[in-house]
């Protein structure tokens, strides 16, 4: 009789998939609950958004660009506008660069506070979830006092931002800081003291060190693995370097790094506690000048028209670092616009996070990096109404092509 | 503490909740016949939250003070104004406007500002209500 060995079973999920919230497709390869191997795919919501750049001119990008991620809709646009002042040449006045900081910092408090609840809500902890999206419901308020709408900001402008922040609007924003300080204690009791997501967290996903660093894993992820990268530390763009914080590792709060889900989570939520902390800085630090260097729009588009150069932008979203490349030459329009948006750093470190865990430990996995698939989507390959991928040897083998020809 | 989600959850069955019920406490069994109703004067909404000092709603026009310098036209995001030239005015499209007010800021007379109108759902996107001139 024959005797048939361990086989391993084919888990593909996705690209549409309910227990997802946007399309990525995994295929795993599992061996009971354990996953021996996982492969990620991406390109399913390619949107075409750097094509549609390239028809518009930098003040209308402007509000393209904050409609690549609808939680990062300040870090989009304000990268794109350091390139475009690294190509331009154009300089931003100082206030203007505190009130930059002011807004980066505010939406880092809303995008951490939101993942922390999706993270509980992964996990089965939905009243963790309503609590958390109650107290970030008073960062939007803020948001929408300081920029005029809750989500999509509006406030960048090249050169500077659009509205200032005047004395009277001090008060409030006082207020929903000290909400903020009284209510994160609470908040971190209950994520890093429950019993339940020490026992569904701890040891969960881990990332070492070696891998982040190898992998390029950026932002919250890459720190939580122990490795000391930040943009706003490292670049001191706006008036980062002005201000007085430090590089956050989970060793601060519990002593060492183990780079699971817990650290990740650790990460966050002392990064909440460090914006509240560089918030309170600038407004006391702001200096008082004009808050963008060209006012005149009309002016500053004959500005930009005239510009050639080529610039690039980097920023700590709160996601990571994303970084923005914009090409000028002298048109209406720039003449290349490339995104990489954090996620797309996040993505590999997911496969040595998700081998050897289990099936029900993928969702919180995979949120753990706080993913975001459409900003990350630039690239799609449609041909005869199918979908061909170009992998590493078929690039190889065109290049060989393209050497032959050009021998004859 | 094992628990400490535990105690929150508790006080929370003594407080209001968070949630503004708006337009309508409960949902209603068709919100066109509801809103039709409200229209007529014979059921009432829930009142929204207020929207703060420079939010970004509805655009308003002044027709008579504008110039045709079609600077609006030059910036805006999604290409949601039509420039009337024989008139020399413009025709705002508020289905396709992104409500950033860079338009406002553009604008040489100051033509254009934004109101806190934002009740602007509707199923027709050329309703007379969503165009401004």
């Amino acid at each position: 009789m024959k005797i048939t060995g361990k086989t391993t079973y084919q888990l593909p999920i996705g690209p549409i998939h309910p227990a997802l919230k946007e399309p990525v497709m995994f295929e795993f390869e599992v061996d009971g609950e354990r996953i021996v191997n996982v492969n990620v795919r991406l390109g399913f919501v390619h949107r075409g958004v750097e094509w549609t750049a390239t028809q518009r001119n930098p003040i209308q990008i402007l509000y393209l660009a904050e409609r690549i991620c609808g939680i990062c809709s300040y870090c989009h646009p304000m990268a794109f506008s350091l390139a475009v002042e690294h190509a331009a040449g154009i300089e931003v006045p100082e206030r203007a660069d505190y009130l930059r900081v002011i807004h980066g910092e505010l939406e880092r408090i809303c995008s951490h506070i939101l993942w922390a609840g999706v993270a509980a809500h992964e996990i089965g902890f939905d009243s963790v979830l309503f609590l958390t999206w109650q107290m970030r419901e008073k960062g939007v308020d803020l948001t929408e006092y300081l920029t005029g709408n809750r989500i999509t900001k509006g406030i960048t402008m090249i050169g500077g931002v659009r509205r200032d922040i005047t004395p009277d609007m001090h008060p409030k924003i006082q207020e929903t800081l000290q909400y903020y300080k009284k209510n994160l204690k609470k908040l971190q009791q209950v994520f890093l003291d429950d019993k339940t997501f020490q026992m569904r967290c701890k040891d969960c996903g881990v990332l070492s060190k070696e891998d982040a660093i190898k992998l390029c894993a950026v932002g919250p992820t890459a720190r939580a693995s122990g490795v000391k990268k930040d943009v706003r530390l490292d670049q001191g763009y706006f008036a980062y370097s002005d201000l007085d914080f430090n590089y956050i590792t989970p060793d601060i709060h519990t002593g060492e790094v183990h780079g699971d889900v817990y650290d990740r989570i650790v990460v966050r939520l002392l990064e909440i506690q460090q914006s509240i902390a560089l918030i309170e800085q600038c407004l006391n630090q702001m200096p008082a000048g004009p808050i963008v260097s060209e006012p005149k729009i009309a002016k500053l588009l004959t500005t930009l028209k005239n510009a050639t150069g080529e610039g690039i932008g980097r920023m700590e979203a709160p996601r990571g670092e994303v970084f923005h490349y914009v090409k000028l030459t002298a048109q209406d329009t720039p003449y290349a616009w490339k995104v990489r948006a954090p996620t797309y750093n996040n993505i590999l470190p997911w496969i040595p996070m998700l081998i050897n865990q289990q099936i029900a430990d993928i969702p919180i996995v995979a949120a753990s990096t706080d993913p975001c698939m459409s900003c990350t989507n630039r690239v799609t390959i449609v041909k005869n109404q199918g979908t061909s991928f170009l992998d590493k040897e078929d690039l190889h083998r065109m290049s060989i092509q393209k050497t032959r020809r050009l021998q004859l | 503490m094992r628990f400490p989600m535990i105690l929150q959850l508790l006080r929370q069955l003594f407080k209001k909740p968070h949630t503004n019920k708006f337009p309508t406490k409960y949902t209603p069994s068709s919100y066109t016949r509801f809103f039709a109703d409200v229209h007529d004067g014979k059921k009432t909404m829930g009142v929204p939250v207020e929207t703060p000092p420079g939010f970004r709603g509805k655009i308003q026009y002044e027709k008579d003070k504008c110039i045709g310098c079609q600077l609006c036209l030059k910036v805006c995001p999604s290409e949601a104004i039509e420039f009337k030239a024989e008139e020399k005015k413009i025709k705002i499209f508020l289905a396709r406007c992104t409500f950033c007010s860079q338009c406002n800021d553009v604008c040489p007379v100051n033509c254009l500002s934004m109101s806190n109108e934002f009740l602007l759902a509707d199923t027709d996107k050329y309703a007379t209500d969503l165009i401004v001139e």
